[in-house]
């Protein structure tokens, strides 16, 4: 049979998922383990011991100088600023989008103005927020909404223009103003492509996050790690990073499910 | 009540002519079915009717007065695909025309005004044979199902003129013939007046009580009217028919065929019954 035609069976499935996330697992154990059997000092790939230590200081015990517990801090922090970020990113995308998605002379004006901004690199301009508007929370936020939310409109205004000219013409044979059309068929159809927006934002959402902890905060995530990274102690940033991952997976996968929840026709109609 | 008159309407894009001299006086409560070729302009001519196109030269007058600028509530539309809203209830969809006149605002009723739609709403889908599937989502339909379901929406927005742009062109037979007999019927209730495009003769001829036919004579030139039939001996019957009757009715070998044997026009019947004609079948085509 032709491989194309060939498909894994149900058990096959599973191994095959899991394969690998396995062997990227063995290949760093047994890297780990090489180094510290030469060295035991060696930083650079700590054991698995030496990672839950980490965890155990960072995740479960109250920080000396701060009496709090940093992980969750961090967490906190790093998760306030994204949501805030994302908030606002998808608030002036949904109606920006569908205002220059539906009427024209928005359309003729804005689209250009937007692919162009859209080009500017966010992290080029960080210098510009922290000049303009101090290294405090605000710089951080604003990062987050110049570098996910151009995107985000520029994906709602194609998607508006993709509803089929018919279904316009035919509400308005039903008598609809452009307001009503606005409110009962563009707006809820929009909704569940805009989760398909944000889920792709999220990764870029992350990036500019860490970035500008990196470069100018006092907590938060990728303050973390950049803190400690003087010390080289890979033994907090790899739980770190993966901590990182996981929320962000978890995101996509709410998301995921949210969208499949709220909006049942939505699967019937494109996902078959 | 609503009469349409076509007056010496051309079409052009970009210095190609689509459409030439297309004049055409459309009583009120007529059904004109226009038929032709695929390509030949019979679906631009439609969306003239509905605003969707301005015409490069003529004018188009709907009770005497110029068509508006932009499609309106007093001329309904189906279209073969994407005529009901996806993320809306087969009831959803049908009380939409009721919650956009009924709220200026936000477009949705609640409270007393809600359950009265609802209740019109459900009168209409028992109508044309839809109850018992209000919670469904169109695309959990069947073709037959959206068509009847996007016929009955367009009639809840009680529209004068009736403008179909080959609405069950991708439906099978049977199904196409049950929904015939609900269109019949839906006309004779309302007396609108329908315009309906259809590349189907035996279809036009069932349902029309005239039948245009559009067609390009010369390839340089513009589609034009080659023939225009009335149907005899179809009108309206007065006794009310239950859409079972109607099915029974509709195969039967109804008078049409009579009509068409004597009357398809010959040239035209070559240039689309044999789309990709062989000689012979050409040949056959011309008496």
């Amino acid at each position: 049979m032709r491989v194309i035609n060939r498909h894994p069976g149900r058990q096959a499935r599973q191994i095959l998922t899991a394969l690998p996330f396995l062997a990227a697992v063995i290949a760093y154990f047994t890297a780990s383990a090489i180094r510290l059997a030469a060295n035991p000092e060696d930083r650079l790939l700590p054991s698995l011991g030496q990672m839950a230590a980490a965890v155990r200081r960072m995740a479960f015990s109250q920080d000396i100088a701060s009496g709090q517990y940093l992980l969750l801090s961090d967490t906190a922090m790093s998760l306030q600023r994204l949501l805030l970020g994302l908030a606002i990113a998808v608030g002036i995308s949904f109606a920006v989008g569908i205002a220059v998605g539906m009427v024209p002379y928005l359309r003729r004006t804005f689209v250009a103005f937007i692919a162009a901004f859209s080009m500017v690199p966010p992290l080029a301009v960080l210098p510009i927020l922290f000049i303009a508007v101090g290294i405090g929370e605000t710089a951080k936020v604003t990062l987050i909404v110049i570098g996910t939310a151009p995107f985000m409109i520029r994906d709602l205004i194609m998607r508006v223009e993709e509803l089929p000219r018919p279904q316009l013409i035919k509400v308005q044979t039903l008598g609809a103003t452009s307001w009503q059309i606005a409110l009962r068929v563009v707006v809820p159809q929009m909704l569940p492509r805009l989760i398909d927006a944000l889920r792709l934002s999220l990764g870029p959402a992350w990036l500019y996050l860490i970035s500008a902890e990196a470069i100018a905060a006092e907590s938060g995530l990728g303050y973390r790690i950049f803190l400690v990274r003087r010390y080289f102690a890979m033994d907090v940033i790899l739980p770190y990073v993966a901590w990182i991952t996981l929320l962000a997976f978890l995101f996509d996968a709410l998301l995921r499910v949210f969208q499949r929840r709220a909006f049942p026709w939505f699967a019937l109609e494109y996902m078959r | 009540m609503s009469a349409i008159s076509v007056r010496d309407v051309w079409q052009v894009y970009d210095g190609r002519v689509v459409l030439e001299r297309i004049s055409l006086e459309i009583k009120s409560g007529s059904f004109v079915a226009i038929v032709g070729p695929s390509g030949c302009g019979k679906t631009t001519f439609l969306r003239m009717l509905m605003s969707e196109e301005r015409p490069s030269r003529g004018t188009i007058l709907l009770d005497g007065r110029p068509l508006p600028d932009e499609p309106t509530a007093d001329r309904g539309v189906v279209f073969q695909r994407y005529s009901v809203l996806p993320h809306l209830t087969v009831l959803g969809n049908i009380m939409l025309p009721l919650e956009f006149l009924g709220s200026r605002l936000l477009g949705r009723l609640f409270g007393a005004a809600r359950r009265d739609a609802e209740a019109e709403a459900r009168a209409m889908l028992a109508h044309v044979g839809l109850d018992g599937a209000e919670h469904l989502y169109p695309a959990q339909l069947s073709g037959g199902m959206q068509q009847r379901l996007a016929l009955a929406q367009a009639l809840m927005g009680k529209p004068r003129v009736l403008l179909l742009d080959e609405p069950f062109s991708a439906l099978d037979p049977g199904t196409r013939a049950e929904i015939h007999g609900l269109t019949k019927r839906l006309w004779e209730e309302t007396g609108m007046t329908v315009v309906m495009v259809t590349h189907d003769l035996s279809e036009a001829f069932r349902l029309g009580t005239r039948i245009v036919v559009f067609e390009r004579l010369e390839p340089e030139r513009g589609t034009r009217i080659t023939f225009d039939i009335p149907v005899e001996g179809r009108k309206k019957p007065q006794e009310h028919r239950t859409p079972r009757e109607m099915h029974i009715v509709t195969q039967e070998k109804s008078p049409c065929d009579r009509i068409a044997v004597g009357r398809r026009p010959s040239a035209w019947s070559a240039a689309t019954t044999t789309p990709i004609s062989t000689p012979a079948k050409a040949a056959a085509g011309r008496p």
